[in-house]
């Protein structure tokens, strides 16, 4: 599993005919210059990885090659001919599909119904031809070696199912050019390898992929070659075969960055200060029981779907347990509601800020303050402005937010400062034991590594840290031991030292082995 | 900033606020009707339009609160009638005009518990919630009068519908009190933060570890105690309390936290917004009367301004994007 094989056989391509040529590509921002002057171009059959931090005009780039945006300068060459694509809808005619970060799907359809969604298979009389439309999903799924009931609704589906069906839909239209934005933000390790070979089978059949991650080995494994991109401006391109990961940062952020992903030292065990025994509930949640020391960063490692944030939900009374002990200093507490757990010194970060954790509307400052207001109470009633503020410049400075001020509406924030924006928040709060789920997802490697260092900060000041990631990097990184979740249950709980990713991902489907503490 | 005073840092709050392009609105309209009906401006026509506006804006702020959380609540019109109906009942009874009073406020707040735990812990639609509870309470009305308005209100009980307090009448005070209070609880405490957290991002609200529930069951409470503060209000007003007192004015109170901006999906609003709302509707129905419109007209004209007003913040909110 942890080996990383080159996908494809790349040795061909250059002999390869251009399917796309973007040329000097500029556009204009009120305010802003996102993309000056670049130059982007795939082969057909190429995997071309596009990186950058965020900001650095990726989506910009990918907006005016599906005709979201009109370019202010620049030409676009599609099979060598000048074209501009007016609509996203022209750009999917002339073979270009793009799947999202985001899943664009409508939850209470069936598989099929989104897969068909306006391109219906239609009978002579004008009604849906339900026959003809599932042999073709069957093919489909086929193809991508995917068991699904057809009439389940997405929206009870898996993220990873529903990312594959959104790859079937881009299969059903004739497609030449594949973008994958994120494509495995999502996605477990197994679902991942699936997807690779996927992409594999498209480029055999000719069909072009870019592929937008911030995840670098699977950049280094799956593409061709990769295209940086640094505040709107080519920064420059690599052969994966020979660059190394530090060349690609030092691209991407314009600075060599040595720290990144250094180990965090271990600490020296101290006193337990919360203990879960025998945790149990909904959905498939059984038997959980781990010890937290303070000021301990614990992984919980697993696959999409293996139970890690359920089992956080469950911790936090966001659900209702159905057996089992919470300990906290060695009394039993009872967890009923995020309330109650908030008033105990214990905080969740979501993995989904904008859907989870943040009031987008809200400015930073409202946002910071959201779950102290009980600090804030000056005459029984009135909130503190003064000291809201305070709170909001303090965390401002200590986590270096890129804001305008306080008063910045979250919306407008970048990925990276939007998480700080949620970790802000808790840290208010001064819990004594903090989940983070996914505190990482989707955030540049530049705000990445600033997160790691503030969760390392967290812990040598005696927080006590449960970190759920699927980024086994960044687990190994920074926990002092790893818990290992498959199917709702603990599989082991591993010390860190020497521990690697295959140790992990064999444990995950090994036979339990729970009493390693 | 700290040097100016009061009214300027008014004035500069209403120039920068979602509420400037409406308040600009308003006094155009009233500008406008001004030119082909002068007497508009006239102090009795507009003692007259307060009055009439100060009705539908207490009802429309209850309901301002229950938006402002992604939320709607059609029964005020039924708890307008229920309540002036427990409170003339009551007095009918013998009842002291003060407990009568207190009587129809208890009435009213008992409904909005019932809707409010149905919503947020029986966890139904607040569409569905109060559209059976708008049904309900207005058969119980009529199961209460048979359909006959209740008469014979004590005389000390009228003032507060029919009287003045400083040449102005006392509905408008009312209204102005409770538009300061409602102002208070929405923009300096938690309660009015949380109010905006929940219709901004009720999961993330949840999760910072607020009790989502318990506001939204208070949130219809004052909702309902809006409309039956209205409902005996408006028995005193008219010296009797008709069956059929409050139809329709659920539409009335959303149009006009709509028109005032309020964002039916919630996290978007101010009471000043309402306030303006409620005026343009009032100053545009006692216009068109006015200008000798006939007042089959006036339905489909609120019609067109509520969907002006919706396209006009559309406008606003793309241009921010």
């Amino acid at each position: 599993m942890a080996e990383l094989k080159p996908v494809g056989n790349a040795s061909a391509r250059e002999e390869l005919p251009t399917l796309l040529e973007m040329r000097g590509i500029s556009k204009n921002f009120p305010g802003v210059q996102a993309l000056r002057a670049v130059d982007f171009a795939v082969k057909r059959g190429e995997v071309v990885g596009l990186l950058g931090e965020n900001g650095a005009g990726k989506s910009t780039l990918m907006k005016i090659l599906t005709g979201v945006y009109r370019p202010d300068g620049g030409e676009l060459l599609w099979d060598g001919r000048p074209l501009h694509f007016e609509t996203i809808r022209e750009a999917q005619e002339h073979g270009i599909s793009i799947i999202f970060q985001e899943l664009n799907n409508c939850p209470n359809l069936s598989a099929l119904e989104n897969l068909f969604l306006g391109r219906e298979v239609k009978t002579r009389t004008g009604l849906l031809d339900f026959g003809a439309m599932r042999e073709r999903a069957r093919v489909i799924f086929e193809r991508l070696d995917i068991n699904l009931d057809l009439k389940i609704p997405v929206g009870r589906l898996s993220t990873a199912i529903q990312q594959m069906i959104e790859i079937a839909k881009a299969l059903l239209s004739e497609v030449r050019l594949l973008i994958m934005d994120e494509p495995t933000s999502s996605l477990s390790t197994r679902e991942t390898e699936k997807l690779f070979q996927v992409m594999a089978e498209l480029k055999d059949k000719g069909i072009a992929v870019i592929f937008i991650s911030h995840k670098l080995e699977e950049v280094f494994r799956v593409t061709d070659r990769i295209v940086v991109l640094r505040d709107g401006e080519n920064a420059g391109t690599l052969d994966p075969k020979l660059a190394t990961t530090d060349q690609l940062i030092a691209l991407m952020v314009g600075r060599e960055m040595k720290d990144f992903f250094s180990a965090r030292k271990l600490k020296a065990s101290r006193e337990v200060v919360f203990s879960v025994e025998g945790l149990s509930g909904p959905p498939f949640i059984h038997d959980v029981s781990f010890d937290l020391r303070r000021g301990e960063i614990l992984g919980f490692a697993g696959l999409i779907g293996a139970g890690r944030t359920e089992t956080a939900r469950l911790l936090i009374g966001a659900a209702r347990k159905t057996a089992g002990r919470v300990l906290l200093d060695g009394r039993e507490v009872t967890l009923t509601s995020p309330k109650a757990a908030v008033a105990k010194g214990i905080a969740y970060l979501p993995e989904d800020r904008k859907v989870q954790a943040l009031i987008l509307g809200m400015t930073m400052r409202e946002n910071v303050t959201l779950a102290v207001h009980r600090l804030l109470r000056k005459l029984l009633l009135i909130l503190d402005r003064k000291k809201e503020t305070a709170i909001a410049e303090d965390s401002i400075r200590s986590l270096d937010i890129r804001v305008s001020s306080a008063e910045q509406v979250v919306r407008n924030l970048s990925g990276g400062n939007q998480q700080k924006v949620v970790i802000a928040k808790w840290l208010a709060a001064k819990p004594r034991i903090l989940i983070l789920d996914e505190p990482t997802r989707g955030i540049d490697v530049h705000a990445k590594s600033e997160v790691h260092r503030i969760v390392a900060e967290l812990a040598d000041s005696g927080v006590s840290i449960i970190l759920v990631s699927s980024e086994l990097p960044e687990i190994l990184a920074l926990a002092d031991r790893v818990l290992v979740m498959h199917e709702g249950g603990v599989k082991a709980i591993l010390p860190r030292a020497g521990l690697t990713q295959a140790a992990i991902m064999s444990a995950v489907f090994g036979p339990s082995q729970q009493e390693a503490q | 900033m700290e040097t100016s005073n009061l009214p300027t840092r008014i004035a500069r709050s209403l120039m920068r606020g979602r509420e400037s392009a409406i308040l600009l609105a308003l006094l155009l309209i009233m500008a406008g009707i001004t030119i082909f009906a002068p007497n508009f401006m006239s102090g009795e026509n507009l003692y007259l339009i307060s009055r009439q506006i100060s009705f539908v804006a207490i009802v429309a702020i209850g309901e301002l609160f229950v938006i402002l959380t992604g939320g709607i609540d059609l029964s005020v019109g039924s708890v307008m009638g229920l309540a002036g109906v427990a409170a003339a009942g009551a007095m009918k009874f013998g009842f002291d005009p003060i407990l009568a009073t207190l009587f129809g406020l208890l009435v009213g707040l008992a409904i909005g518990a019932i809707n409010g735990a149905l919503i947020a812990y029986v966890r139904i639609a607040p569409f569905i919630v109060t559209l059976a509870m708008l049904s309900f309470a207005r058969g119980l009305i009529l199961i209460l009068t048979e359909g006959w308005p209740i008469t014979q209100i004590p005389k000390s009980f009228l003032p507060i519908g029919q009287n003045d307090f400083l040449s102005l009448p006392i509905p408008l005070w009312i209204m102005i009190i409770a538009a300061v209070v409602a102002w208070f609880f929405l923009t300096k405490t938690a309660f009015g933060r949380r109010t905006y957290a929940i219709g901004g991002n009720e999961q993330a609200t949840f999760l910072s570890g607020i009790n989502v529930n318990g506001i939204k069951f208070r949130l219809y409470m004052i909702s309902s105690l809006c409309a039956a503060l209205v409902g005996v209000i408006l028995v005193a007003r008219f010296n009797s309390a008709q069956a059929d007192t409050g139809t329709g004015w659920e539409l009335d109170a959303i149009a006009a936290a709509v028109i005032g901006g309020t964002s039916l999906m919630g996290g978007v609003g101010s009471v000043l917004g309402v306030l303006i709302g409620a005026a343009i509707m009032g100053v545009i129905r006692n216009g068109l009367v006015l200008m000798m419109v006939s007042p089959y007209y006036q339905t489909a004209i609120i019609g067109v301004i509520i969907v002006l007003a919706a396209v006009l913040d559309r406008v606003k909110s793309s241009r921010q994007a």
